[in-house]
């Protein structure tokens, strides 16, 4: 389990990896917290020439409150992420879902931006960043694209980021304050790699859930404020969808029970933040009054 | 006083080992340096279950940068014999494969590099042609007559077959009111210490008078015995096969007994590079083609009387041991043979052990040996019993339980049972889980529809192995042509510095268990001094230091057998040294106190001598301490237990020195959503004699504990259809973490064996025997409220959610597939 030979390049400056990275293409690979990567060169699975590590790359640890959102640089880790003072109260859906990436060892080095590049299919972070409307931006020397997630995603492992581009940042959307947001994990162990995944929001008219399933990519479903028994058929109608894995009939079955209940419990979930919100709200209002 | 200042306190003792393991100062095998020019070994294996080889060419990587030589199959045949295996049987195990690979992970070549990575390289330039044979993946398969054979020259894939019949099971089972059946299947597991293997072999040309000689520093952890197999593999004396043994290992489970081939593996190598070569097993490797656990299928029988009261048991039980038969294998069956009717008295009982070959990793010692298989059957029994009989599992336990006053008791198939109390255990356990409020829990969650279980699961934990155990496995006329094995030497040798310092050895082979700070509190306890003033070294060096076939650190021999030998050998010291300085305290050798550092007369106090100049003594002036015998400087002893026979020849075998017991308790519930398992109490109860040391005997259950939790939930090493090997890392082999263990409530009782010298018996593995099948039991008392519960009753392990949720569909009257219709073929 020792990786092929590579050359290592530590990154500085970001100008630096776009310009190695229109020289090595293909031949180089990203290393932001190795958390992924390391364990897939160890293994030989990949090859890569080139390592860009920008992990100690300053202009690239940014984490910034914007507008009408967050803006999360490519080094940022995992960990700070979660211990950003108002992230429960500006995106609650990923303050919910980031205690579910791997244990505080593995936050605590692998980063955000990472995980969207890698693009794991059971992996919870871009399921969140297709729940949330987030876009991601593309840098090269060719300049920079700011990219839907809906069309960043494109097949498990497989994403619209080109050989010559690597990640800048993340922008994630604040939620807004009538939603409630759910997220619910079923893995074998407690942090464990996810089975399912229900990532849900309820605002005061729509509902919206994004399952991980098993499928290659995130899948978001909006649904109208219906009650219970057509939310699941709707849920239903997910589970039939789900593409059969070749890997076992019992994890296939398995995976469209548990979309329908967990999916269910999201939305039921969400609903009741979002309602409890609103009475925290009403409350507040009253008070000032 | 509160259990935190018992378990904290002073009279627990810290371990002499902690402070340089928590400082990242531990000497483990890897850390140890090596000497210049050692090359380092990578090692090619087969990426196929079966296969005929057409070629394995190494002449690209022989050229490779770095590469100083490839260790291939003809090395292996010129200059070593395959491994002897326990039984006589149509194929050994070769070090390296030649002419056909039969699992993945098999050994085929040997790269001997500048340093791993450029070992690794080398390994991709290698070309291995294979013409791929069907492979014999499971049980049932191998058993099929017109089926695959593990190796294609196999007549049959059955190379071991052996009925035995104690009292008479079949009048029993004939006029029994009740027969009660199971057929279970336990799977292929492991134990996954934090350390891997490593070793590092040498050859010397000169040695053995010209012939050649090997040294090896490994964490191979015994058996011993082993050490004779290699050096026959070797073709070399076994003084000339060299074996040290580190400070440290991280863990070992009995995994690392499996090294004993890589060893031999190594030796060849460095003699095929001329240097001194280092391989350190990495995780891939370890999970793939290391040991396992055998798998096991089992059909169970009990004649019942309508109290519950078992007359007689039926074991017809098939192991799976991988693709060869390697040594000590038969013994996952023979180990638990004399005590296969468990803790209960039964007169009568029939086995049939059959072992079969498949194309998987060959097995080996895993904590628990034996245990594991033979209680997921017997203890699931128990329960299938009492709901069968509409008893309460309780009363089925005390009416079967071996009385308290029939020890030692001499069980159908030849175990001595040394001692216990097994109904006051499980009065003490049921005490701790404080049952009545569990099972008014219990009531409540039914009447809400939710699946709450509560399970049980008593067991015999034998310790020390009988040396002779597995010729059980032979017939009677076999086991007398190849003469008595038998026994299970211990060694402990003390023994006294110029300065009167005392300095002990032991040959347990320690994996963290803590073995130092057990030796060090005896000895100290006999010459009245600190643990802190006892240097014990727990190295190994098969050409210095004391040690027999039983050596190693397996089947929990140290409490009861090295700790004992300890005690001997340092009592028998200070006998020595009071024989000598009795005459300068005036008094007789027997009233020499030993106290405080100092020496005095019984009786009188206030005339002292200092201990360590009288220890020192003999080694400056010997002259002066010839007549009450040679210089007391230093004892050794080889402790053996007295009851340790060969197998009758009726196939009674007592395989174990001791047997402690086990009875615990689980209460759990499942989610009826997810599937998943949640623990609510877990009380495990233990009596393992008299304990030597409460925190590290503690220390033992919780580890073992979660190990066996593992084994329960979440565990399985899995092959797909073409025998390909799918849990080569650990995000594929699912151990259990910290956040999936719950704490058991761990209790004891003390009856302490008749047979050891301290009254000490193993509980390292106890709840690698108790816990998997008493959780499963808990789970099938869970689901027992589902109307149709028994089409759920067959738990396989692991219990994961899928499978647990398949379960309660089951035991709903749907298909297991769940709510969702599912259509076989295509969906769109
Ligand atoms: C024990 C363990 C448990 C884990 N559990 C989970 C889990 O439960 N859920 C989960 O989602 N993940 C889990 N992970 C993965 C973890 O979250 C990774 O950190 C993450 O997937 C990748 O982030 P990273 O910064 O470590 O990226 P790296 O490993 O450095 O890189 C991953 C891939 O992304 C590319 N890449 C990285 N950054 C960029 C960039 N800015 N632009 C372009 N390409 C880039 C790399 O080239 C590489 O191909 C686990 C990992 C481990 C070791």
């Amino acid at each position: 389990m020792k990786p092929a030979p590579f050359e290592y390049v530590r990154i500085d400056h970001p100008d630096e990896l776009s310009a190695l990275l229109t020289e090595h293409g293909p031949e180089a690979a990203v290393l932001a917290g190795g958390q992924s990567l390391m364990p897939i060169l160890n293994l030989r699975l990949r090859r890569p020439r080139v390592l860009l590590d920008l992990s100690r790359c300053r202009a690239l640890h940014d984490l910034t409150p914007t507008s009408g959102g967050l803006q999360i640089g490519a080094a940022v880790t995992q960990a700070t992420v979660l211990s950003w003072p108002r992230l429960a109260h500006q995106v609650p859906l990923l303050a919910l879902a980031l205690p579910h990436v791997g244990n505080p060892q593995i936050r605590s080095r692998g980063t955000l931006c990472g995980s969207l590049a890698h693009a794991h299919p059971q992996a919870e972070l871009p399921l969140c960043l297709a729940a949330l409307d987030g876009e991601i931006v593309l840098r090269s020397q060719r300049g920079e694209r700011r990219i839907a997630a809906a069309d960043f995603f494109i097949a498990a492992q497989k994403t619209a980021c080109r050989p010559d581009e690597y990640i800048a940042q993340a922008h994630i959307p604040c939620q807004s304050i009538d939603e409630g947001s759910a997220f619910l994990e079923v893995a074998v162990r407690v942090t464990g790699q996810a089975q399912v995944a229900c990532a849900a929001i309820a605002g005061p008219h729509r509902l919206r859930l994004a399952v991980l399933a098993g499928q290659a990519t995130p899948q978001v479903h909006d649904y109208p404020l219906l009650p219970e028994a057509d939310l699941r058929d709707q849920l239903d109608i997910i589970a039939r969808s789900l593409a059969l894995s070749c890997a076992s009939a019992d994890d296939d079955a398995y995976r469209r029970q548990l979309v329908v209940s967990l999916g269910l419990n999201a939305l039921k979930q969400a609903q009741r933040a979002r309602d409890r919100r609103a009475a925290v709200d009403a409350q507040i209002m009253e008070h000032r009054r | 006083m509160s259990e935190r200042a018992s378990r904290f306190g002073p009279s627990a003792g810290t371990r002499v080992e902690d402070a340089a393991l928590l400082c990242g100062r531990g000497q483990f095998a890897d850390d140890l340096g090596c000497k210049p020019g050692t090359l380092h070994a990578a090692i090619l294996r087969s990426s196929h279950a079966h296969a005929r080889l057409r070629g394995v060419d190494v002449s690209a990587a022989e050229r490779a940068v770095g590469v100083r030589a490839v260790l291939t199959a003809d090395d292996v045949t010129r200059w070593s014999r395959p491994l002897l295996a326990a039984l006589r049987v149509p194929v050994l195990q070769p070090v390296l494969a030649k002419d056909a690979v039969h699992y993945v992970g098999e050994p085929l070549a040997v790269v001997l590099a500048e340093n791993r990575y450029l070992a690794e390289d080398a390994l991709e330039a290698i070309r291995v042609e294979y013409e791929p044979l069907p492979p014999v993946l499971d049980i049932a398969q191998a058993l099929t007559l017109d089926g695959p054979r593990a190796h294609a020259d196999l007549a049959q894939n059955i190379v071991s077959d052996r009925s035995y019949c104690y009292g008479d099971p079949d009048a029993a089972l004939a006029a029994a009111s009740h027969r009660v059946r199971l057929q279970i299947a336990y799977p292929r597991n492991t134990a996954t210490p934090l350390e891997c293997g490593v070793v590092v072999a040498e050859h010397f040309p000169d040695g053995n008078g010209g012939h050649g000689a090997y040294e090896v520093m490994s964490n191979f952890t015994g058996p011993m015995s082993l050490h004779a197999v290699m050096a026959m593999a070797l073709q070399v004396p076994e003084s000339h096969l060299r074996l040290r043994f580190p400070r440290d290992v991280g863990g070992s489970f009995g995994t690392k007994q499996s090294l004993f081939s890589a060893i031999v593996l190594l030796c060849l190598a460095a003699r095929k590079a001329g240097a001194p070569v280092k391989w350190v097993e990495d995780r891939r490797e370890h999970m793939t083609a290391a040991t396992s656990a055998t798998a096991r299928r089992s059909h169970i029988e009990a004649a019942v009387q309508d109290d519950g009261r078992i007359a007689a048991l039926s074991f017809d039980q098939i192991d799976d041991v991988g693709a060869y038969l390697r040594a000590p294998e038969p013994a996952t069956f023979y180990r638990m043979h004399g005590c296969l009717t468990g803790a209960y008295a039964i007169q009568h009982l029939r086995v049939r052990n059959r072992v079969v070959l498949t194309n998987k990793t060959p097995t080996g010692l895993v904590r628990g040996f034996g245990g594991p298989q033979v209680y997921f059957a017997l203890e699931r029994l128990v329960q299938r019993i009492a709901v069968q009989l509409g008893l309460d599992p309780l009363d089925v336990y005390r009416r079967n339980f071996i009385a308290k006053d029939a020890f030692p008791y001499r069980a159908a198939a030849g175990a001595l049972i040394d001692s216990g109390d097994y109904a006051a255990t499980l009065a003490v356990a049921l005490q701790a889980a404080d049952i009545t409020a569990l099972r008014d829990r219990q009531r409540q969650a039914r009447s809400e529809g939710r699946l709450y279980g509560i399970g049980f699961a008593a067991v015999v934990e034998p310790s020390i192995s009988n040396m002779g155990y597995v010729t059980a496995a032979l017939t009677a006329e076999q086991r007398a042509h190849a003469g008595p094995k038998q026994g299970a030497l211990a060694a402990a040798t003390v023994q006294i510095d110029p300065l009167g310092g005392i300095t002990v050895g032991i040959d347990s082979m320690p994996a963290g268990q803590g073995h130092r700070t057990v030796c060090a509190q005896r000895v100290a306890a006999v010459f009245g001094l600190a643990p802190g003033d006892i240097v014990v070294n727990s190295e190994l060096d098969t050409q210095k230091d004391a040690w027999s076939i039983a050596a190693g650190n397996y089947s929990c021999r140290f409490a009861g057998a090295v700790a004992g030998a300890v005690q001997i050998a340092a009592q028998r010291l200070r006998d020595r040294v009071a024989q000598h300085c009795a005459d300068l305290l005036g008094c007789a050798p027997q009233d020499v106190v030993f106290a405080a550092g100092s020496l005095h007369a019984r009786g009188q106090p206030e005339h002292i001598l200092p201990l360590a100049r009288v220890l020192s003594g003999p080694h400056w002036a010997p002259a002066l301490s010839t007549e009450a015998g040679p210089p007391p400087l230093r004892e050794t002893v080889f402790f053996t237990p007295e009851t340790l026979h060969a197998p009758s020849s009726d196939d009674r075998v007592n395989a174990s020195a001791t047997y402690g017991f086990v009875f615990d308790l689980c209460a759990l519930e499942i989610d009826r959503t997810t599937g998943r398992v949640y623990i609510d109490r877990y009380v495990t109860a233990h009596d393992a004699g008299r304990l030597l040391h409460p925190a590290l005997a503690d220390g033992q259950v919780r580890g073992g504990f979660a190990q066996a939790l593992g084994a329960a939930l979440s565990e399985e090493l899995r092959y797909d259809g073409q025998g390909r090997f799918a849990s080569q890392t650990l995000s594929d082999y699912l151990l259990p973490t910290c956040l999936d263990v719950p704490a058991p409530i761990i209790v004891h009782t003390q009856t302490p064996s008749p047979f050891t010298p301290l009254g000490a018996k193993g509980i390292g593995e106890g709840n690698s025997m108790s816990t998997p099948v008493c959780i499963a039991n808990a789970v099938a008392d869970a689901l027992s409220s589902l109307p149709q519960s028994e089409h759920c009753q067959d738990l396989r392990l692991p219990l994961t959610p899928a499978t647990v949720l398949a379960l309660v569909a089951g035991g709903q009257g749907q298909a297991a597939t769940g709510t969702v219709a599912v259509q076989t073929g295509k969906i769109r």
